[in-house]
């Protein structure tokens, strides 16, 4: 047996400190080495992307931190700027109000949509997360009524009789529903429209002139609350009727089937452009002058017919991408029509369906801004119009519409990051 | 069967809304408020200011009828109409007049079925080209680019103006005034065409206006003025004479400072007491009360009182008053009499 401990020198005891890694394979320069400089044309990539972005940068940045935020005038602005190239964003200061509402709704009103503001998003929850209590549902059944008469003002009596219409409606849907779906609904339906005759004749007219619930007449609508109104509006109505047209298109009823296929190609070959000009020119040889339909609630029919055109064919590609089998599979459960669709075909066509409906309420809200050219003062109206036609503001270009896209792009980018939300809570497959 | 039910419905509404419109006066009355289209923004003819209340010459216009009418400058609804709904507001009765600088030509005065009740502003195609180009002249061109909006009249009188000076020119089209200013400062064009009035404005609007210039030649006639549905005659009565007041006003010295004075007796000018009704009863043969025009006058002032206000030498656009001048300065402005 021999003594290691006398024949070595030196015995490690404790394992050595482990160095770092080299520069090169770790931290930011691996990181920029792995991403950036890859290969020498990743490099050149790199450098290009760097360069642009910095020259895009070096315009813009300073540009707007020079900006000036408290000028009457474009003319004082430019005198405050002294020949220095720098934005003039006082337009945005002092013409905010017109910009959010339109340059006629009563100042001493904005509370009112402002409250809508607010009470929107406590009603969209519960629809939008569904994680959320059941019972916020009630919210959101009242917000329509509530955000008519917060936003047109008038007499109360109004919302509450539309609202009354609304209970009949679904009091005899609920009591015929359990024998006959299709009974239950139309006759919801025509409960509803009867008892609203009934209530519209016998109701006093509801305009009121003075204080705080003031009426306002739609044509005093404006700025980016337009926009929104028309979009929420819209998009909440087409989406149930595009789905009724979608499954119209596939009926086995002959006389539904072509009325849905005709109406949505007959829809979807029409620049939306064109349905606002019937709506606000064309419609108006038809009625007697003081007998018009509101103008809002023509815009409204005409967008909404139009997006519900192109969501029918979304969710009838949902529709078609679902396999046989779960048709079959509802068959053989002895499932009527209205079961089927409702408990198993409709909650999986419509998750596939999520993305392009999406698309299309993107797109609907952007072209909501065609309402300009029918002359009504939406964002793009107010500042094509009125904002830059004031002997104030007349040449004031990339501040405005800069805001106007910014606006936009806020509300488009949070659409679309709730959708992927969605598909995401709702990717039940294991992939 | 079916398309008689349609024609008929159709002429049922057309009868209604004749009918409606038959006594546009006793409506507008009624009604207690004018309903009277304008553009939807143009600089120094109307436009809403930071308040929301309507400025401009056109609006001017608008507040003296309802101030002839009802008595009230401010009961008017202005609707806002674009060059594609101004004419179909106006035939559809959505509008009672239509005081949005248009032009004055035979086939909307025929064709569509509109009276011109007179002409407010005398406008026609000018040139701009910036300082530095050292022209004077708009034949002095030859050769140069021009920024023109397509589709327009200005684009047919353009090239009717060069082939009659033997000169050539290279067309930039551009859509829009707003592309126009933006095109014409970065240099894409050595000349902007337009309107006279228009270039004025958007000069007006440029960081340096100075180093730009109007040249002296006007290339078009567009006579700009309200105008009324064609077959109601008492309104469109209304309506040109009380523009005629405006200028009738200014040509005899009746200004807003001093109509209260004017306007209280009968003083030593007929033709004054005639217009103010303290003489004669003017005013009962359209249908108005005897102060009709004293109302429309106090409302905003004479003709060159709006001019100078809105759009005039003191203001950023700086017209000068050129054509708009009264006949006897050696414009063309010339109400007939009142008598």
């Amino acid at each position: 047996m021999s003594d290691n401990s006398h024949l070595a020198a030196f015995v490690r005891t404790e394992e050595a400190p482990s160095l770092p890694p080299p520069s090169s394979a770790a931290g930011p320069i691996k990181w920029m080495r792995d991403n950036l400089f890859a290969t020498p044309a990743n490099a050149v990539l790199t450098i290009v992307a760097v360069l642009v972005i910095y020259k895009v940068l070096s315009g813009i940045l300073p540009w707007m931190l020079a900006g000036v935020w408290d000028s009457p005038s474009l003319a004082a602005c430019r005198e405050i700027l002294d020949g220095k190239s720098a934005a003039c964003f006082a337009v945005l200061t002092e013409r905010w109000n017109q910009l959010i509402f339109g340059f006629k709704y009563p100042v001493d009103l904005y509370w009112r949509p402002a409250i809508v503001l607010i009470l929107f998003f406590a009603a969209a929850a519960p629809v939008l997360f569904f994680d959320l209590p059941r019972k916020l549902l009630v919210i959101t059944a009242l917000f329509p009524f509530i955000a008519y008469w917060l936003i047109w003002g008038g007499s109360v009596s109004t919302p509450i009789l539309a609202f009354a219409g609304v209970v009949v409606g679904y009091l005899v849907y609920s009591r015929f529903v359990a024998q006959n779906f299709a009974i239950g609904f139309f006759g919801g339906v025509a409960a509803a429209l009867i008892f609203w005759g009934i209530g519209g004749a016998v109701l006093p007219d509801s305009t009121i002139a003075e204080g705080a619930m003031r009426s306002v007449p739609s044509r005093d609508l404006g700025g980016f609350m337009l926009n929104m109104m028309l979009g929420v509006t819209c998009v909440s109505l087409s989406v149930p009727i595009g789905i009724a047209l979608a499954l119209g298109r596939q009926s086995s009823m002959p006389l539904i089937k072509y009325v849905c296929v005709v109406f949505i190609e007959f829809v979807r070959g029409v620049p939306l452009i064109t349905l606002l000009f019937v709506a606000s020119v064309m419609l108006a040889y038809f009625f007697p002058p003081d007998a018009t339909v509101d103008l809002f609630l023509r815009v409204v029919i005409m967008i909404t017919l139009f997006s519900a055109a192109y969501i029918a064919e979304v969710i009838r590609g949902g529709l078609a991408a679902l396999p046989t089998g779960q048709y079959e599979a509802a068959d053989s459960l002895g499932l009527d029509y209205a079961q089927a669709m409702r408990l198993i075909i409709l909650p999986q066509a419509l998750k596939i369906s999520i993305p392009g409906i999406v698309n299309v309420a993107v797109g609907l809200f952007k072209d909501t801004t065609l309402v300009s050219v029918i002359s009504m003062f939406d964002l793009v109206g107010m500042i094509r119009g009125p904002i830059l036609a004031s002997a104030e503001w007349n040449g004031v270009y990339w501040e405005l519409f800069g805001c106007a896209a910014l606006l936009f792009f806020v509300v488009c980018y949070g659409i679309s990051q709730y959708s992927q939300w969605l598909e995401r809570r709702l990717a039940t497959d294991h992939r | 069967m079916k398309k008689s039910v349609i024609l008929g419905a159709l002429t049922v509404a057309g009868l209604a809304a004749g009918a409606a419109a038959a006594g546009t006066l006793d409506d507008v009355k009624a009604r207690g408020t004018l309903n009277c289209g304008v553009t939807t923004g143009l600089v120094g003819f109307a436009a809403p200011d930071a308040n929301g209340v309507w400025e401009g010459f056109d609006v001017g216009v608008c507040r003296a009828v309802a101030a002839a009418v009802l008595g009230d400058s401010t009961a008017v609804e202005f609707v806002p109409t674009t060059g594609k709904t101004r004419f179909t507001a106006l035939a559809s009765g959505e509008i009672d007049m239509l005081a949005r600088n248009t032009t004055w030509t035979f086939s909307r005065d025929v064709d569509l079925k509109f009276t011109f009740v007179g002409v407010n502003y005398y406008d026609g195609q000018g040139f701009m080209v910036p300082k530095d180009l050292g022209v004077g002249s708009a034949t002095e061109l030859d050769g140069a680019t021009v920024c023109i909006q397509t589709g327009t009249t200005t684009e047919l009188n353009l090239a009717d103006f060069f082939r009659a000076n033997g000169i050539s020119y290279e067309p930039v089209p551009i859509e829009t005034n707003a592309e126009a200013q933006q095109q014409y400062l970065a240099g894409a064009c050595d000349v902007y065409t337009t309107d006279a009035s228009g270039l004025a404005a958007t000069r007006a609007s440029f960081e340096d206006p100075a180093g730009h210039v109007l040249l002296p030649e006007i290339i078009s006639k567009e006579p700009l003025g309200p105008l009324v549905r064609h077959g109601d005659n008492e309104w469109g009565d209304v309506v040109r004479w009380t523009l005629n007041a405006l200028i009738t006003a200014e040509e005899l010295g009746v200004t807003s400072a001093n109509i209260g004075e004017l306007g209280s007796a009968a003083g030593s000018n007929p033709e004054v007491n005639r217009l103010l009704g303290t003489e004669g009863s003017l005013g009962d043969m359209l249908g108005l009360d005897g102060g009709w025009a004293k109302a429309a006058i106090e409302a905003g002032g004479n003709y060159g009182e709006l001019f100078e206000k809105n759009i005039g030498e003191n203001t950023p656009i700086g017209l000068s008053r050129g054509l708009n001048a009264q006949w006897t300065d050696g414009g063309l402005l010339y109400s007939p009499p009142f008598r």
